[in-house]
């Protein structure tokens, strides 16, 4: 009977939600009004990566680069899905090159050149398949994160690597001063370093940060003394990059934790989807974090919370980003965000569901109704939503934006979009055409 | 015929209320409508001839003139016209023009690259005047190896042929072109087989000499036989050699044969090379054909020894017309002269009105694709011959090294200059390409002359009177009876020959100054708004509109406001970005005119076919009857639904109409009665998906621009119904059943003057022509809009903003609403991507959208 009920106002909460997140057709600060469709690949589109061009990851075997709207070149060689997706530029015969490292499930690295096609090098028979990857441009060397972590030079030549560790692997890494790395497995931080004597490379771990609960799911860079990650159950903590001491924790919790046993089971299993950090980006002092559903930003610098919205989408978000807030999610659609100043009395029902806890080490999970504490926290404000992209007919799983040339968002339905700013691609159009004209002399 | 002019008259009224008479530059539409009119002025012809035709005819050798085929190929076309007397007539005015022969000081045959003759014939026994084109294609076995044709045309409108006479000209010279220069290149094939016959015969002869001298002695009968033979062999060589250099120096040797020397036709036979071939027992000869056939080095061909004499004239068998020139070409001749038969289908008034039409489309290549259909023939020719025919006509290349080039770059020459043509560009000045093209539109004064001088020599041959005075007898003739002007006009002459009057730099060049006076097609002086009134007057059943080349208005006027723009500010082009946008309107219509005059000049440079050449092509498959008839379920839509202006202007800015219905008739219907508003149609209507069963996918907003959907209970509808609910933003629907409109509003008054129903125009056609007129007007907006330099050029980088808000300003000053300046805007970056591109079409396009509410409408 009372699940009944729970799930009735759940439900009517969600209504409520969407309907206030309904924005309509008329949107002035959407400035995105023209679109490309590009097609070129025959799965899931996983991965974009900004090579000189664009190039897109497929789920399946095949990386097509993109240069203004055409499919360029197909990238054809893995057997399976495609994991991790990096660009990689060094420096030959002094020019820079760009090309493109790519992992796959069929346990295979390869390196493509984007503007021949070809396969430049590829590594099989790897012991585990890698989940991520990553450049140092500093040493010139790049890792790969799976089940144990290697270190390549530019020449695909193994330089050294970690012992096996457990079969969660490594799901991401970010690189920390000193030639240290962190590196997030399930739900520890451990942290690496790089030890280098002349030409020779060692890696060896140097501590484990056992202080999420669950699994992480992302673990970012904020600026070169802090670093973040994200876990399943909604706790975001701020590390410090030199110590690895925590500088913040909150435990995002969307949904006041049920107490009645009956239903429990059902309810948190439901609850912690939603809470999950899938996605968090950072422009050096504010995070904005996938919550769920949810978009959570956070400021760095004064470890408060600015903004926070506990349904920003119909469905979990998989992608931020914070220059222009934007968010993407399963539901097909890119929202753009804005932040703006609350009015006095601030907002009040929604923010019942929120929690925050700002000490640091592991809060327990209840101390209080959270809803009282929320107007307390000063300079709150509120995100609102300014305008959507509508286009996609399966989830949205990444965007990238390319300043004033456009968004490009990729999706499950196997497509990619450009969204322009169709004032400024006209504007641009016009000049093409009295180039154009001058070229032709019809001037 | 009352009814008529009371439709003629509704139609000017209609003009000048559309106001689309008085832009200079988009007047097309009016001469459109008037191409309507021309349709009433059906000649109904009195004599055999029912309907024009092209006859070919030759001058055979074996049999005298004979018709060898006709274009359209139908025995129904020339009726009880007697093709064999005709043929006759036209053979016989000019086929001497051109020969072969020995030059007084020459001891070998000298080929004549003898340029086309071109006169023109009327008939009074069959009623038929006739453009008539003379070739001659050369013939190793032919005596003087030429084959003396004729193409004609053939009409009972002797007016339309004498007015006409450039296009005709111009059309069938490239027909002719085409003739020769697989003629050419047929002709050098076979004098090197005949060499190489020639060179294989030789070393036979060589070997029995030999062995006669060794058999008999040197001095024996049969030694000095052989030995004649074999000089003769040798000379015969030497001849075919000659020749055969003759026929690979086309473009350098016609040049300096300007002045060629014309000899009687006797000579001819005499002179003949076949007369010093080989004298030869060739019986025994031929036994040792087998033995020494290994001998033959080239593969492609063997050697035949050659027959002593030539068969007799009339055994042997002349070679076809096809066989004469390369099959190739002789089938693009065909398909040439098919289209030169359509294009000048119907009468004087029809083609002028429909030449000026073209011309002027031609000028707004930029913009046409919008909403402009391209007549149906008109592609045809111009698309596919323009490449060939452009600047360079075919043929001529000339090493400009002056060295000959051999044989076998010559033939590849040709095949690759047909396939590419700008290969030739490369090769010469422009001067050096000599054929009759560009002889007439540049230096035509000689091909004219030497015309007329044989025409003259025709002139006294049969109507024994002086040119001049035949002159006058028919330009007095065409004074008399500027209505009907079928009978015949010369009343001295059974039969004559006239040379038209040839035009250089626009002014005439007159024959007899008094034949001028009086003939309201040459007078061209006049300024527009005259010309405009002349056309659409009361005069205008009397009067045809202006040919093209005799003086287009348009052409008239772009270039006089050119000049007098220049003379005002002298470097203009520079200067835009100093204007201010008080004198906006002023400076915008100068560039317009710029623009214009410029396109004008490129086109005036070339041949009058040329017109309408855009990359784009525009569809056999929505043809303007079509479109036309659609104008009837368009009327009706307007009559019946209060909110066909918002789907009007839906479709005007770029978003998508969805039309939903149950019956897929309804639905079709409607489609039917919406799609010619439709900007960049495409050919074959692309932009329009008139019955869709399955639910739509984002690609397909970006690509049709008119959907008809079905609404069906399944599955299948359900999801359609989603893509509907998801895409809602960039689409609007009009649901048949529950005749709902659900689109962003419409503020403004273009669109009610384009749909309104009150509309007192009853026909559909007539309301196709006024959207029409209204779209051209709108279209001419956008481009202007779109070429005007000082909205869009950023003042500095970061001026983004100023463009926009003077981009805005200026769609207000022309006096649209937010909404009509959101087609204009539309329009113009259709406008844009298709400059840019070359085509709207294709590619991977973006798809332009705004964020706006949209309201349900109902009825």
């Amino acid at each position: 009977m009372l699940r009944w009920i729970l799930g009735g106002r759940e439900a009517q909460g969600t209504v409520e939600k969407s309907a206030a997140l309904f924005i309509g057709e008329e949107q002035p600060k959407n400035c995105f009004t023209e679109m490309q469709v590009l097609k070129g690949h025959f799965d899931i589109v996983r991965f974009l990566v900004q090579v000189d061009d664009l190039s897109a990851g497929d789920q399946h075997l095949s990386v097509c680069v993109f240069q203004t709207g055409d499919s360029l070149i197909e990238l054809r060689g893995h057997t399976q899905q495609i994991t991790a997706m990096i660009s990689y530029t060094f420096i030959r015969g002094g020019n820079a090159h760009t090309a493109l490292i790519t992992a796959s499930s069929d346990r295979t690295l390869s390196l493509w050149d984007p503007d021949s096609g070809n396969r430049v090098q590829n590594i099989s028979d790897l012991q585990s398949p890698v989940k991520c990857l990553l450049v140092l441009v500093r040493l010139d060397v790049w890792l790969s994160g799976g089940n144990e972590l290697c270190v390549w030079n530019r020449d695909f030549e193994l330089q050294c690597k970690t012992v096996h560790h457990s079969d969660a692997g490594i799901s991401a890494m970010v690189e920390l001063p000193k030639n240290f790395i962190a590196a997030a497995m399930d739900k520890e931080i451990v942290i690496f370093k790089l030890n280098l004597s002349g030409s020779d490379i060692v890696v060896m771990a140097m501590r484990h940060l056992a202080d999420h609960q669950d699994t992480i799911h992302s673990l970012i860079h904020i600026n070169d003394g802090l670093f973040a990650s994200g876990s399943h159950i909604g706790e975001l903590i701020i590390w410090d990059s030199v110590d690895w001491t925590i500088q913040a924790y909150e435990h995002i919790l969307w949904e006041e934790p049920a107490r009645d046993g009956q239903s429990e089971f059902k309810l948190n299993h439901q609850k912690q989807i939603e809470r999950s950090i899938q996605h968090m980006s950072s422009d050096g002092e504010y995070i904005v974090a996938a919550v769920g559903s949810g978009l959570y930003v956070y400021n760095v610098l004064m470890k408060s919370v600015v903004a926070y919205r506990r349904i920003a989408h119909d469905s979990n978000v998989l992608h931020t980003v914070l220059q222009r807030l934007m968010s993407c999610s399963e539901d097909g659609s890119v929202r753009m965000w804005e932040l703006q100043d609350l009015p006095l009395p601030a907002e009040p029902a929604s923010s019942g569901f929120f929690g925050m806890f700002g000490t640091f080490g592991r809060s327990s999970k209840q101390t209080g109704p959270p809803a009282k504490k929320i107007p307390e926290v000063p300079g709150l404000r509120s995100l609102e939503l300014i305008g959507d992209l509508i286009g996609h007919s399966g989830a949205v799983q990444m965007f990238l934006s390319f300043k004033e040339k456009g968004l490009v968002t990729c999706s499950t339905d196997h497509l990619l979009i450009i969204w322009k700013d169709g004032e400024f691609q006209s504007q641009l159009r016009s000049l093409a055409v009295f180039q154009k004209l001058e070229e032709n002399q019809e001037l | 015929l009352s009814t008529y002019f009371s439709v003629i008259n509704f139609k000017k009224d209609l003009l000048d209320q559309t106001g689309c008479i008085r832009t200079h530059i988009f007047c097309c539409k009016q001469s459109s409508l008037l191409s309507q009119c021309a349709r009433i002025w059906l000649l109904c012809c009195v004599f055999s001839l029912s309907k024009d035709f092209i006859l070919i005819s030759e001058f055979s050798e074996q049999v005298g003139p004979q018709p060898l085929l006709t274009i359209p190929n139908d025995p129904k076309v020339c009726g009880t016209f007697d093709l064999n007397y005709f043929s006759l007539r036209i053979m016989s005015v000019d086929y001497q023009a051109s020969f072969v022969g020995h030059p007084p000081g020459s001891n070998y045959p000298k080929l004549n690259f003898v340029e086309d003759s071109k006169v023109v014939l009327g008939d009074s026994k069959e009623g038929a005047f006739a453009y008539v084109h003379h070739l001659t294609l050369y013939d190793l076995e032919a005596r003087g190896f030429v084959r003396p044709f004729c193409m004609a045309y053939i009409s009972a409108d002797e007016k339309k042929i004498m007015h006409q006479f450039q296009e005709l000209s111009s059309e069938f010279s490239k027909a002719s072109e085409f003739l020769k220069s697989g003629n050419r290149k047929a002709f050098a094939n076979e004098l090197e087989k005949k060499l190489k016959d020639l060179e294989y015969t030789r070393s036979v002869l060589h070997k029995e000499t030999e062995l006669q001298k060794k058999n008999n002695g040197c001095y024996s009968t049969q030694a000095i036989e052989k030995a004649n033979e074999l000089a003769n062999v040798e000379k015969s060589i030497y001849e075919h050699k000659d020749l055969l250099r003759q026929i690979t120096s086309y473009p350098s040797r016609k040049k300096k044969d300007v002045d060629f020397v014309q000899r009687e036709t006797e000579k001819l036979a005499d002179t003949s090379v076949l007369d010093d071939t080989l004298n030869s027992n060739h019986s025994d000869i031929a036994d040792k054909t087998v033995e020494t056939e290994s001998d033959s080095r080239k593969s492609s061909y063997t050697p035949q020894l050659i027959k002593a004499k030539s068969a007799k004239c009339f055994d042997k068998r002349l070679k076809t017309m096809e066989e004469l020139c390369d099959a190739n070409f002789f089938h693009q001749t065909l398909e040439q002269l098919n289209i030169t038969e359509k294009s000048f289908r119907g009468d004087l008034c029809f083609i002028y009105t429909s030449q000026i039409d073209g011309a002027l489309l031609g000028k707004q290549r930029v913009t046409s694709f919008l909403f402009e259909a391209e007549r149906e023939w008109e592609k045809e020719g111009t698309s596919k011959n323009f490449n060939i025919f452009s600047h360079n006509p075919t043929v001529p290349i000339l090493n400009l090294s002056g060295e000959l080039l051999s044989l076998e770059s010559y033939t590849t020459c040709i095949d690759i200059d047909h396939i590419k043509p700008g290969v030739e560009s490369m090769e010469g000045p422009p001067e050096s390409s000599l054929s009759d093209i560009t002889q007439e539109t540049s230096e035509a004064a000689d091909t004219e002359t030497k015309g007329s001088f044989s025409s003259d020599k025709s002139i006294e041959a049969f109507g024994g009177v002086s040119p001049s005075s035949l002159q006058a007898n028919y330009f007095d003739g065409l004074e008399r009876k500027s209505k009907v002007s079928i009978a015949s006009p010369s009343e001295s002459a059974s039969s004559y020959v006239a040379v038209p009057q040839k035009m250089t730099d626009g002014n005439l060049v007159p024959m007899d100054a008094a034949c001028c006076i009086g003939q309201d097609g040459f007078i061209f002086e006049e300024p527009l708004p005259e010309l405009a009134q002349e056309c659409c007057g009361d005069t205008v059943v009397n009067q045809e509109p202006l040919s093209l080349l005799q003086g287009d208005p348009a052409l008239q006027v772009d270039y006089i406001l050119e000049e007098s723009a220049l003379a005002e500010s002298p470097n203009m082009g520079l200067t835009f970005s100093e204007l201010n946008t008080g004198v906006l309107s002023e400076e915008v219509a100068k560039i317009n005119i710029e623009y214009v005059s410029d396109s004008t000049s490129f086109m005036s440079a070339s041949t009058s076919s040329d017109r309408a050449v855009s990359p784009f092509t525009y569809g056999s498959a929505l043809t303007l009857k079509q479109k036309k008839k659609a104008g009837h379920s368009a009327l009706r839509f307007i009559r019946q639904y209060p909110f066909a202006q918002q789907a009007i202007f839906c479709l005007l800015s770029g978003r998508t109409l969805v039309i939903l219905g149950v019956d897929e008739g309804t639905v079709r219907k409607l489609v039917n009665a919406l799609f010619f508003f439709v900007p960049n149609l495409g050919k074959y209507g692309e932009t329009v998906q008139p019955w869709l069963s399955s639910p739509f996918q984002l690609t397909d907003l970006q690509r049709w621009k008119l959907i008809g959907l079905q609404r069906a209970a399944s599955p299948a509808g359900s999801s359609i119904l989603h893509s509907l609910n998801r895409y809602s933003r960039y689409i609007s629907i009009l649901d048949c059943d529950s005749k709902t409109l659900r689109c962003p509003p419409y503020k403004g008054t273009l669109i009610s003057h384009l749909a309104d129903h009150r509309t007192q125009i009853k026909r559909g056609s007539t309301y196709f022509l006024h959207v029409q007129g209204m779209l051209t007007q709108l279209t001419a907006k956008a481009f202007l809009y779109t070429f005007c330099h000082h909205i869009h050029l950023p003042m500095d980088i970061n001026d983004q903003g100023s463009v926009t808000s003077r981009r805005t300003n200026f769609l207000l000053q022309l006096g649209y609403t937010v909404e009509e300046s959101k087609i204009v805007q539309y329009l113009s970056e259709l406008i844009k991507q298709h400059y840019i591109q070359g085509s709207s079409m294709g590619g991977n396009q973006s798809f332009c959208f705004n964020y706006t509410t949209s309201y349900l409408y109902k009825i």
